[in-house]
């Protein structure tokens, strides 16, 4: 039974170590190590980099990115939780709806969001056709502020909060809503007492699908942003092309890393027997 | 008498078929009341459009002499045992006895979960949750929930069709003792008929949608008004075109004394069973009986020749269709 698992999981196990705890381990090695005069890096071992972490200007950006991320991911849930509630309700037409929530995955993210920019620019779409409109004289500052950072993150995310929360909604049994009416319960209040909280996992799940990623983006905020508004992905980034500091890159992406990892054991430690 | 729940020729049409079918009856206040049927008879529908759950397509529902067709779920003094007692499981006991009350605005929330518990016998389990309880424990949560908000019925879902044989006799007497100290009118639906003739005040046997029969449990169970109820409430024997009950079969070796109706069998199966003796027989005809018989008549050996009588009193006749 043992030798047939250990069997059954090694393609898996394999990809993991060669794809997630090589690279994470060269990662840490990095950051100890000192950058080079030309790019690359080399001896002496140091925690240099580990101490420019401290310096305002990073820690500003990381707090950035924190509050970014959280009103990205608050967004999405806000946004998500009532279309996957609606899905779930839509009968037989739950698979065009479901489809429509995957579709964009169709096309790549990088030609979305320059759809989006197309959109949005000063000489975009909205803007053109407010000015003929002679609804405004100037363009509106649609892109490169965090408004557009966030609208692309919360737009790029989506999907991930909709489909759990959808799949927790799915479970749900439906006599248990109906319990709820049946001893006085209004619509809302079985929405807010009963629906809610027994979609929690999905929430939870959603949430953390999002938050993670939304952390750590680079593309939409160096797309969207324009530079203005970036995100602690962009430093990472930047210090591994442009700026040329290795070891100062890594550093950054070991501190993204454990910021993440606690919030996923905290996901894993929940009960979901309660709820089963 | 004074009916608390009306249904007036009600009717509900599902896109395929007809679940019920022009229903009236009049459920007395303070009472049990069972609708008993095979799967499919339209009993749990009719729960449901009394629940509010779902809507008549005809006819209208009262409540308290009230029409009460189009008021919602939360605006009728109804609540529910669902079959599979549908449990608020992020809710402990206490949580969940409690949410009717909190919903309603109950003055004295603490003290009515307290008797609710003391009534159903609870104490000491209120902060568990449902998955941390036993199935019979459950099924007592989600009585004294429902019970809690006092409502004019309580309609009950087949509630005891998730528990064990054993269990089910238990908490039958249970809920009709409960049933009764409580004072609240319970509308209860079934399949199994030993259920409904044990705990019932008044049955109500459906068939296909409508109503076969109302009655105590008695005239239901010894004046069927169809063949379907004999049928379905009990076992029937056909012999010479007389409809008979197991125990109105008497089985021997000599006959009856005269003027009674007798005719000759053989003997497929005599199962002793203690108190009693079951025989089976088979008819000239290949017709098998069923007799139930007191322990001084049997047992007898499988292959003899018998005889079986009956008083014509015992014979179930039904005079609104042919035999």
């Amino acid at each position: 039974m043992t030798r047939l698992r250990t069997l059954f999981l090694a393609p898996a196990s394999t990809l993991l170590v060669v794809l997630v705890l090589c690279p994470t381990i060269v990662v840490c090695l990095y950051s100890l190590l000192t950058r080079g005069a030309y790019g690359g890096l080399g001896p002496p071992w140091t925690a240099e980099s580990y101490l420019r972490l401290f310096d305002p200007l990073y820690l500003k950006l990381l707090a950035r990115s924190l509050w970014l991320a959280v009103v990205s991911t608050g967004l999405c849930l806000l946004l998500g939780f009532p279309l996957a509630l609606f899905i779930s309700r839509a009968g037989r037409r739950k698979q065009v709806f479901l489809l429509l929530v995957i579709l964009p995955f169709w096309t790549s993210l990088l030609v979305r969001i320059y759809a989006w920019m197309f959109l949005l620019r000063d000489t975009g779409l909205i803007n053109t056709l407010l000015m003929s409109l002679g609804l405004t004289s100037e363009p509106l500052p649609l892109l490169y502020n965090d408004g557009a950072v966030i609208l692309g993150l919360v737009y790029g995310h989506l999907p991930f909060t909709v489909l759990p929360i959808y799949a927790a909604l799915e479970r749900l049994d439906r006599s248990v809503i109906e319990a709820s009416a049946d001893l006085g319960a209004r619509p809302l209040s079985t929405l807010w007492r009963v629906i809610l909280p027994m979609s929690m996992p999905g929430i939870q799940a959603g949430g953390l699908l999002v938050f993670i990623p939304c952390l750590g983006a680079y593309l939409i905020p160096d797309l969207m942003g324009g530079g203005k508004s970036i995100m602690i992905g962009n430093l990472i980034q930047n210090q591994f092309t442009t700026a040329r500091d290795w070891p100062f890159g890594a550093a950054v992406s070991l501190l993204l890393m454990a910021l993440v990892l606690p919030l996923a054991l905290l996901m894993l430690r929940g009960k979901p027997g309660r709820l089963a | 008498m004074e009916a608390v729940l009306a249904l007036r020729g009600v009717s509900k049409h599902f896109p395929t078929h007809c679940a019920v079918d022009n229903l009236s009856l009049e459920v007395e206040r303070g009472k049990l009341y069972t609708l008993l049927g095979p799967s499919g008879c339209g009993k749990t529908t009719t729960l449901r459009l009394v629940a509010g759950f779902d809507q008549p397509t005809e006819g209208d529902i009262y409540l308290n002499g009230a029409r009460i067709n189009r008021l919602r779920p939360y605006e009728r003094n109804i609540s529910t045992v669902f079959q599979n007692y549908a449990l608020f499981p992020h809710l402990s006991v206490q949580g969940n006895i409690e949410f009717g009350l909190r919903r309603k605005k109950h003055p004295d929330i603490t003290r009515r979960v307290r008797e609710m518990l003391d009534l159903v016998r609870l104490e000491g389990k209120e902060s568990r949750f449902p998955a941390e309880i036993s199935g019979g424990e459950r099924q007592r949560v989600a009585l004294a929930r429902s019970l809690a908000v006092a409502p004019d019925v309580l309609l009950l879902d087949e509630p005891l069709s998730a528990l064990d044989q054993k269990l089910r006799r238990q908490v039958r007497t249970e809920l009709r003792s409960l049933q009764r100290s409580t004072g609240v009118t319970f509308l209860f639906v079934t399949h199994d008929q030993e259920e409904a003739l044990s705990i019932s005040d008044r049955v109500a046997v459906m068939h296909a949608g409508r109503l076969e029969q109302v009655g105590t449990p008695t005239d239901v169970y010894l004046k069927p008004a169809t063949r379907f109820v004999a049928t379905f409430v009990g076992t029937l024997n056909w012999i010479n075109g007389a409809g008979l009950r197991p125990e109105a079969v008497r089985v021997g070796y000599s006959g009856p004394d005269e003027g009674r109706p007798c005719v000759r069998a053989t003997v497929v199966e005599s199962t002793f069973l203690g108190n009693r003796v079951h025989v089976e027989a088979s008819l000239s005809t290949g017709e098998r009986v069923v007799a139930e018989l007191s322990r001084a008549e049997g047992p007898f050996s499988r292959g003899e020749s018998v005889r079986l009588w009956w008083d014509p009193a015992d014979e179930l006749r039904f005079p609104a269709e042919a035999p």
